[in-house]
């Protein structure tokens, strides 16, 4: 217990030691803190954003009917005919079969393009429409305005608006424009017993695969997309996407080990001399490996505290201005959306793998060649 | 209390296999009585600092043993030879080496850091070795506002703050006035009376007469040319 | 090939473990031809001078490990979601051929960098570097092994494709089958538990053997390292079955998980302490000819023998624990 005291106390000397040693060279620990800060910041922004954005489409997931069976006509999505949907009410192990009218409008007022939708129950009155807010914001639109689009004929269609979606789950709901059944097969020029697609809901989430089967069985030019499968997709697609946006941060990495190397090897002469001092007092090459591991380790503490904090500041305060545009990617109207923060203790340790082991593994032998400095060389 | 240090045919070689290969020391023999003052004389550049540095435990000797208390500690792995240098010898360098930035007080602590002595003993303890030696109003000062004569008695305090057994000094006297000088044997006599070991490099008669010596050396070349022991020279 | 951040991490992790360990291997060559410490020469301080930066690379390989081991299980296990037909870990880790040999690699490669420092611990406490050629003989194993474990986790993570089907837990623990994970599981939960507290009570009376007379360490050593696998069998045989509550679900991974309280990492973490202090022991005093590392041993070894049977004790008392409050009945009366 004593020996375990007398560690402790040693251990402790040193990281005083340390600490002094290092408020006396600030200069030059505070420009490597900074460039250290910085990469974790890049780092940890890219991982929080697009585990952000996987939980965002998970949330989005969440509604989305069990499976949605499309038309096919030569390859591409097609209207789907109310029949088809009769058809599929006998299969079992399906509870709900709907025919879903959506689909998307490109309003050159804003360069943007609208997610229009009918909801299910078709509760909205015709000649109104109830929008997502980040369009709301987008148009400067609010509760009475009118908003006239120009239909498939050349007619302007106008719709006075009747509410406006709460901004919670914002992602899902930010570029909505939900209209009546009727507006939207005027719009687009729809006819009575067509539909988008049609929507499964399938109450045992083990019938999935033989429903889609069968589905493929009864409707031969049908596609039928499970949920499961989009939600596997969206997983690997975000994945990828902010591996890919990490790639070329490796350059940025290998630099950084540069710089640490740099900074650790290009010892001052009197950083040099104190070195020798120490070792000629009795200091063993332990104990200046000791006190340069603590001299790293506060140095990436501090700077993985503060480089996630500012990501997570940057990420869920801000939405991520600096990341947004290379890793969102389907609308450009989300200025202002917050996002959910979503962090794991995996996530954590893979930025503290990518950013404290190479600071380490790139000041390892420098530090190691400052250890060793010869007890007698302050005699030459 | 007492040490009794041996060397046995000791060479230190520079730039070893390289063409400016320089032997720094060729073959010295020499025993250290316990408890005695003795002092390496010779000019500059005979190889005194390079011997210091050997029986210190600051540098291994190329060839040969140095023997301590009977144990040969020249082949020592580098955390013992460090742990000899924090508790076995005391150095006292020409320049001090004191640390810059740090205070008197926290220089004479240095090294019991790694010993990992309790704070309040050590602090204590230093401080006292500072009051004897007469610099205790200097412990909270920097070390950059010290004088020469200050600055040697912070050096000195470092050398003793782990209580070593063999203290060594590198021309203590160079850079002190004649007062100074004396005042630093007032503290080697006081230092061989606890039977401390005192091992002195110097070419400064002042030192190499004085009466607390117990022996001379006499190097050169890195041979030791002369072996003089006053007291057994007296006594004849 | 699937491209994630925590594959990206931990390829790196494993590449800067290797490019450090390539020199230190050349260094071990360096000092197992070279070594005289008894030399004063210029050859031999500069070989004593690096022995602190081989101890420094392996203390960052180890440290390395730490890190990469859950790192490796949590991501598998994420990847799950990506993977038709795996539920967690052993799903995705069981989607090609070298998923599983990655993991036993890099646990290979934890132990053997822990038992070094403790060697070297020891080496470093006698004055005549007693365990320099056993070291830098074990560095030579271990630097190959780093190899292997990159390049195997590689071909790994090359070869997963999303959408692979592949079978889940119960399947892949499934008796019949001819893995040695179905082995595991096809160990009947009784015999098991019996080799379980069998092989912990044997170690656990070798520390008490040693503690008493200073006898017995080398035996002790290895028992602790049995233990391990032991352990391990026993976890899929039945101590996750208990915790589950399902008496197919013969996953060690899913421990891990915050549905079950991550009661795995109170499992593993003695259970890993316990194992690398063991072989680190085992390998000191099996080498330990010289008297100097036997006084070594007799001071520094009694800490670590108590830490390591603590960590089996503990262990043992927590499957004991798991067994009683569990509502699944294995074992008939």
């Amino acid at each position: 217990m004593t020996e375990l005291r007398r560690t402790l106390a040693r251990q402790r000397y040193l990281l005083d030691y340390t600490v002094a040693s290092m408020s006396r060279r600030r200069t030059r620990n505070l420009g490597l803190l900074l460039v250290y800060v910085g990469m974790v910041f890049l780092l940890a922004s890219v991982l929080f954003y697009s585990s952000a954005l996987k939980h965002e489409a998970g949330l989005l997931l969440a509604e989305a009917p069990d499976i949605v069976v499309q038309r096919m006509v030569a390859g591409r999505h097609a209207l789907i005919p109310a029949q088809h949907a009769e058809s599929l009410r006998g299969i079992r192990g399906v509870r709900v079969v709907e025919g879903r009218l959506w689909g998307y409008h490109y309003d050159p007022a804003v360069r943007a393009n609208y997610t229009l939708l009918v909801p299910p129950a078709d509760d909205v009155e015709p000649g109104t429409a109830v929008i997502g807010p980040a369009l709301a914001r987008a148009r400067g639109a609010g509760i009475g305005d009118v908003l006239s689009f120009r239909g498939q004929d050349g007619t302007l269609h106008p719709f006075r608006i009747a509410a406006i979606l709460p901004q919670e789950s914002a992602l899902a709901s930010a570029d909505l424009f939900l209209v009546a059944e009727s507006d939207f097969r005027a719009l687009f020029g729809i006819p009575e017993g067509q539909y988008t697609d049609i929507a499964l809901q399938i109450p045992n989430p083990r019938e999935e695969r033989t429903v889609a089967e069968k589905v493929l069985e009864a409707l031969p030019d049908s596609r039928p997309i499970l949920r499961a499968e989009m939600l596997r997709t969206y997983d690997a697609v975000f994945d990828w996407r902010s591996a890919l946006v990490l790639l070329p941060l490796s350059g940025a990495l290998l630099a950084f080990a540069i710089l640490a190397w740099e900074k650790a090897s290009g010892l001052s002469a009197d950083e040099r001399r104190e070195i020798g001092i120490l070792k000629a007092v009795g200091w063993e090459t332990g104990d200046i490996l000791s006190m340069k591991f603590w001299e790293g380790g506060l140095l990436s503490l501090l700077a993985f505290l503060f480089g996630t904090a500012a990501a997570y500041w940057h990420v869920f305060g801000l939405s991520a201005p600096l990341l947004a545009p290379v890793m969102q990617g389907w609308s450009v109207l989300y200025p202002d959306f917050r996002l959910t923060p979503a962090i794991d203790a995996t996530q954590l340790l893979a930025l503290f793998c990518l950013t404290v082991l190479p600071y380490l593994a790139a000041t390892l032998v420098p530090v190691w060649r400052a250890a060793v400095t010869d007890p007698d060389e302050v005699m030459r | 209390m007492t040490a009794r240090v041996e060397l046995v045919g000791v060479r230190k070689i520079f730039n070893e296999g390289q063409p400016n290969a320089f032997r720094a020391i060729d073959g010295v023999d020499l025993s250290l009585p316990a408890g005695g003052v003795t002092v390496l004389a010779g000019p500059s550049g005979s190889g005194k600092t390079t011997l210091l540095t050997l029986i210190g435990c600051l540098a291994r000797p190329t060839e040969g043993r140095v023997r301590l208390d009977g144990r040969d500690i020249s082949g020592l792995p580098e955390p013992f030879l460090a742990a000899l240098r924090r508790q076995t010898f005391g150095f006292v360098f020409q320049r001090f080496n004191l640390i810059r930035g740090l205070t008197v007080l926290e220089n004479v602590m240095l090294p019991a850091y790694p010993l990992g002595t309790p704070h309040r003993a050590l602090t204590r303890r230093a401080g006292a070795l500072l009051q004897r030696l007469g610099v205790g109003h200097r412990a909270g000062a920097p070390v950059e506002s010290l004088s020469g004569g200050e600055a040697q008695r912070t050096a000195i305090a470092r050398a003793l703050i782990n209580d070593p057994t063999v203290l060594i000094a590198d021309e203590p006297t160079a850079n002190l006035d004649t007062a100074l000088s004396l005042a630093f044997l007032e503290i080697v006599s006081g230092l061989r009376a606890e039977g401390r070991t005192l091992l002195l490099s110097s070419h400064d008669p002042l030192v190499r007469e004085a009466s607390v010596v117990d022996r001379v050396a006499e190097l050169r070349d890195g041979r030791l040319v002369a072996d003089r022991d006053p007291l057994a020279e007296s006594a004849q | 090939m699937m491209v994630q951040t925590p594959i990206l991490a931990l390829f790196m992790a494993d590449l800067l473990g290797l490019l450090l360990l390539i020199p230190a291997g050349l260094f071990a060559l360096q000092v197992l031809r070279h070594w005289d410490p008894s030399s004063g020469r210029a050859q031999q301080l500069r070989l004593e001078k690096r022995t602190p930066l081989v101890a420094a690379i392996l203390g960052l390989v180890l440290l390395t490990q730490i890190l990469a081991l859950p790192l490796f299980v949590h991501t598998v296990d994420r990847m799950a979601l990506q993977i038709v037909g795996a539920m967690c870990a052993v799903g995705t880790l069981n989607a090609n051929f070298w998923g599983l040999p990655a993991l036993l690699l890099r646990i290979g490669l934890f132990f053997l960098a822990a038992a070094w420092l403790l060697m070297h611990r020891m080496d470093k406490l006698a004055p005549d570097y007693p365990l320099i050629r056993a070291k830098y003989g074990l560095v030579l194993l271990i630097l190959p092994l780093a190899a292997v474990t990159a390049g195997v986790q590689l071909a790994f993570f090359l070869q997963l494709d999303p959408d692979v089907i592949t079978s889940c837990c119960g399947s892949l623990f499934s008796q019949g089958s001819e893995s040695v994970a179905a082995h595991m599981a096809g160990l009947p939960a009784l015999p098991t538990m019996f080799a379980l507290y069998g092989t912990i009570g044997l170690a656990l009376a070798a520390a008490g053997v040693y503690l008493r007379w200073r006898r017995a360490l080398v035996p002790f050593g290895i028992l602790a390292t049995l233990s391990f696998p032991v352990a391990i069998a026993a976890i899929v045989a039945f101590l996750s079955l208990y915790v589950y509550e399902h008496p197919l679900h013969h996953c060690p991974f899913c421990l891990l998980q915050p549905d079950y309280g991550r009661i795995g990492y109170a499992l593993y973490l003695p259970l890993f302490g316990a194992t690398a202090i063991g072989l680190g022991l085992a390998l000191s005093a099996a080498f330990a000819r010289r008297q100097s590392l036997r006084d070594v041993l007799a001071a520094a070894a009694p800490p670590l023998v108590i830490t390591a049977a603590a960590g089996l004790t503990l262990f043992a008392a927590l499957a004991a624990w798991i067994t009683s409050q569990s509502n699944l009945i294995l074992i008939g009366y």
